[in-house]
């Protein structure tokens, strides 16, 4: 069993690469990220689970990691935007002007890479879904769903 | 950031997590399991909960189950909600779950979570609520299968120390005639108005709704299968039967407007169900 009641060494697989931070267990995996680790293109927004833009991949899967704890994060993978290393979703947001202000990109570009991968066919109803989960001020939907459209096509 | 230090526990099986829960309650402190865990982070962020350990329950095989054995769908407690929607297994619960929150939220969002949650939708709920469904549950150290509603009468009645580790859902249910329909406010991603599960079987509709009373709860089946009486009528015969279970303090939308829009969804219903 797993077990831990105060801050202690542990090690955690971010990007790929396996990192031993110490953490207690109260903190979030946002937290972590960016204050223990310096992985900083994980942006803090509403800290509640709303705006998506701390969104990281876990095991593959998106997940905000304001409400996830750093904890639960042993053994598993974790890929921070950081560790997206100019990925085709990356380069498909700069042509399609994916980004106004950028502070929502890296949750966003999380999101769409994760459904680039599990969902290669999906459909604009699928796309749309995955895409409720995050939040643009700038209301830049429209060139964003054009950016997972053009990788999803494989025109990037 | 959470404000108040706990501590963390990842048991890998039942007997682990019981006794560990023991062990910390035996000290007086405040143990709570620990499933995906959304809300209980926001509101220990805010201050609103306190306690001294979470006790994860996700790498315990027997909560993360989700197969069909002979006869019935077993859905482990700390099934998340996404993985549910993606597994195609039980249509109308996969549909019903995948408008709760939005889909990132879904991936950590667990079943048993849901239902236990505090926040009054419980959508989730629904489609157990009309599938005579069962829970196994841990109760002084041993495992019982008992009737859903003996642990859920639209808020989860537990007692210190218990944890439902399963739903057990009959195979018989899982693709009936359904119908689900989230209706919401503005956007789509919102909490429900009105959220509504329901299936046909042989002996007629049974529908249970959320978004209009404190809690989930069942529509009157014996009016709902009125089948000599107009469906209008029986429309109209439901919601009063109803009166006393709807709230009427709810910021999003007025106890009339709520009225409304499960006069139109049960109307909906009826004409989805034509034929099946």
């Amino acid at each position: 069993m797993l077990a831990f009641s105060e801050k202690s060494i542990v090690k955690l697989n971010v990007n790929g690469e396996n990192v031993t931070v110490m953490i207690n267990p109260s903190y979030t995996l946002l937290h972590v990220l960016r204050e223990e680790l310096g992985l900083t293109g994980t942006k803090p927004g509403c800290e509640n689970g709303d705006c998506g833009a701390c969104t990281v991949l876990v095991d593959g899967w998106p997940i905000k990691s304001c409400l996830m704890l750093a904890a639960e994060a042993i053994g598993h993978q974790i890929v921070t935007v950081e560790g997206l290393k100019n990925a085709p979703i990356q380069k498909s947001f700069v042509e399609n002007w994916g980004f106004q202000c950028g502070y929502c990109t890296s949750g966003f570009l999380m999101v769409c890479h994760a459904l680039k991968n599990i969902h290669p066919d999906a459909n604009d109803f699928v796309i749309e879904q995955w895409l409720q989960s995050n939040l643009c001020r700038c209301t830049g939907y429209g060139e964003i769903k054009n950016a997972v459209k053009a990788v999803l096509e494989n025109r990037i | 950031m959470i404000a108040f230090d706990f501590a963390y526990f990842r048991p890998n099986t039942l007997k682990e997590a019981t006794e560990i829960y023991k062990q910390i309650a035996l000290t007086g402190k405040t143990p709570v399991y620990y499933g995906g865990g959304t809300e209980i982070i926001s509101m220990a962020r805010t201050g609103s909960v306190k306690f001294d350990a979470v006790i994860d329950i996700k790498s315990i095989p027997e909560c993360t189950t989700l197969c069909v054995e002979s006869d019935r769908l077993i859905i482990g407690s700390a099934v998340t909600l996404t993985k549910i929607a993606e597994s195609g297994c039980f249509p109308l619960l996969g549909e019903t779950v995948s408008r709760i929150a939005d889909h990132t939220i879904q991936g950590k969002i667990t079943i048993g979570g849901n239902i236990a949650g505090t926040i009054i939708y419980r959508e989730a709920a629904l489609p157990l609520m009309i599938t005579n469904s069962k829970v196994k549950i841990i109760r002084k150290n041993r495992l019982h299968d008992v009737p859903f509603f003996d642990v859920f009468d639209g808020d989860l009645h537990l007692q210190k120390g218990e944890l439902i580790v399963q739903f057990l859902i009959d195979k018989n249910y899982l693709n009936l005639p359904y119908c689900h329909v989230k209706k919401t406010k503005l956007d789509k991603i919102d909490y429900p108005l009105l959220s509504m599960a329901a299936i046909k079987t042989n002996n007629g509709i049974s529908a249970a709704v959320s978004g209009l009373g404190d809690k989930p709860f069942l529509l009157p089946g014996k009016i709902l299968n009125e089948t000599d009486i107009p469906e209008t009528i029986r429309v109209d015969k439901t919601i009063a039967a109803i009166q006393n279970n709807i709230i009427s303090d709810l910021i999003i939308a007025s106890k009339e407007y709520r009225v409304f829009v499960l006069k139109n969804v049960l109307t909906q219903m009826f004409h989805n169900f034509k034929g099946a």
